[in-house]
């Protein structure tokens, strides 16, 4: 008897959702970030208006005063849904914790000067307090953005910013684990004066009404401003003080903040591009909250660096500026 | 006379950005879908370029990976830091 095997190939009728097929055209795989962001987002036959804004619908475009023909041009360059972006972080976080071994089994940390140790405790665990509220901010565009390729990234990014507090708490516990460091940390962020502009303007981002105002305080501005100075300048000066263990455990926000960089400057891209309106808008928000920013940190600048302070802040304020003319910005000098 | 470099690829998420690039970088290749992978055919010369790759795949991507998608290729191959490029001498 004969068998005789063959191949068979059965065509797909369709690759991918009609409603992703209608933006990246038929016959094409989606990709699962694709699939996982295209009109997710719902847009029409609201019932009820929320009672606590009965003046918007529950999904409203006018919840931001920038307007978009599409909203849906806010490509994440890094495509995360909730796979890929659970493998990069898990890598990310696998990565920090053999640092942070190396760093707690060798003794890394005790080779610091104990003057800078108590630099370090001064600016770096309060910093807590600032991820914390920048989760806050992230979940609020989350929660009042509109597109799923904008509040996806958002709760990610939120996610990301809990995380970062509690890894700021692991290295303290690990610099003193015995003596309230991390108690002192909140006493410095709620009553320390180098502190206190920054939590003005932290607390006034909670309060600011148009989401899109409050991605570009947080992630362009205040992160623009704070990270580059705390977890690269300040850092880089602890170096000279015995802070390699620092330094180390440095590199995780400092990996992570380049990554979350990535994705938004695709948002303020996509965003000024779409009207010189927009650009304005946005040029405006940058001017105003990056105005805020530099000021907030001058005095915690000084008190960490000394007479160095001013010129570090100057350079973050330059290189900030420098990116967002790149991103479609209007920015005096 | 003209010849045919080709590459084939299994239809993973990863080789279908890979594909992409190799289409946007190479005017003249043709891409054959098959279940679960694609072949494609380019005369004398077909690059794939890091930078394409990694604009598609959202993630830096490095010419070596190439190796986890690759089921089959034809002609000489010149693997360098950002390219890949497959020709007849």
């Amino acid at each position: 008897m004969n068998i005789d095997i063959q191949a068979e190939t059965l065509i797909p009728k369709r690759q991918t959702f009609s409603h992703v097929a209608r933006r990246i055209g038929e016959n094409k795989a989606a990709t699962r970030y694709e699939e996982a962001t295209y009109d997710i987002q719902a847009t029409h036959n609201f019932h009820y208006r929320p009672l606590y804004a009965p003046e918007r619908e529950i999904f409203d475009k006018s919840r931001t005063a920038i307007v978009m023909n599409d909203w849906h041009v806010f490509k994440d360059p890094r495509q995360f849904y909730y796979a890929s972006y659970n493998i990069n972080r898990a890598a990310m976080q696998q990565d920090f914790d053999s640092k942070f071994a190396f760093v707690e089994k060798s003794g890394l940390l005790n080779t610091m000067a104990p003057a800078w140790a108590e630099k370090v405790a001064a600016y770096l665990i309060p910093m807590r307090h600032y991820e914390w509220g920048a989760n806050m901010n992230c979940q609020m565009v989350a929660d009042a953005g509109y597109g799923a390729q904008i509040t996806s990234a958002a709760s990610f990014c939120g996610m990301d910013r809990v995380g970062l507090s509690q890894t700021l708490s692991r290295i303290g516990l690990l610099m003193d684990a015995t003596s309230g460091v991390l108690n002192r940390g909140r006493v410095a962020w709620l009553e320390a004066p180098e502190w206190q502009g920054l939590r003005h303007a932290m607390e006034d981002s909670f309060v600011l009404t148009d989401w899109f105002e409050t991605f570009v305080a947080q992630f362009l501005c205040m992160d623009g401003i704070l990270h580059p100075l705390v977890f690269q300048a300040f850092e880089t000066q602890g170096q000279n003080h015995g802070g390699m263990g620092i330094t180390m455990l440095s590199e995780f926000p400092q990996s992570w903040y380049a990554d979350n960089a990535r994705w938004v400057d695709a948002v303020i891209t996509a965003g000024a591009a779409e009207s010189p309106e927009n650009a304005a808008l946005l040029s405006k928000w940058f001017a105003n909250w990056t105005g805020r920013a530099v000021d907030a940190v001058q005095a915690l600048a000084a008190h960490t660096l000394g007479d160095a302070g001013a010129a570090a802040v100057a350079a973050v304020d330059a290189a900030l500026k420098n990116r967002a003319r790149k991103l479609g910005l209007e920015v005096s000098p | 006379m003209s010849r045919n470099v080709s590459l084939t690829l299994q239809n993973t998420g990863d080789s279908r950005s890979i594909v992409e690039a190799i289409m946007a970088d190479n005017a003249t290749a043709q891409v054959r879908e098959f279940p679960s992978m694609t072949k494609i055919d380019c005369p004398d010369k077909l690059v794939i370029r890091a930078g394409s790759v990694t604009s598609r795949i959202g993630r830096p991507w490095d010419v070596q990976e190439i190796h986890l998608s690759v089921i089959s290729l034809s002609g000489t191959v010149d693997e360098e830091e950002d390219e890949f490029t497959l020709f007849w001498k």
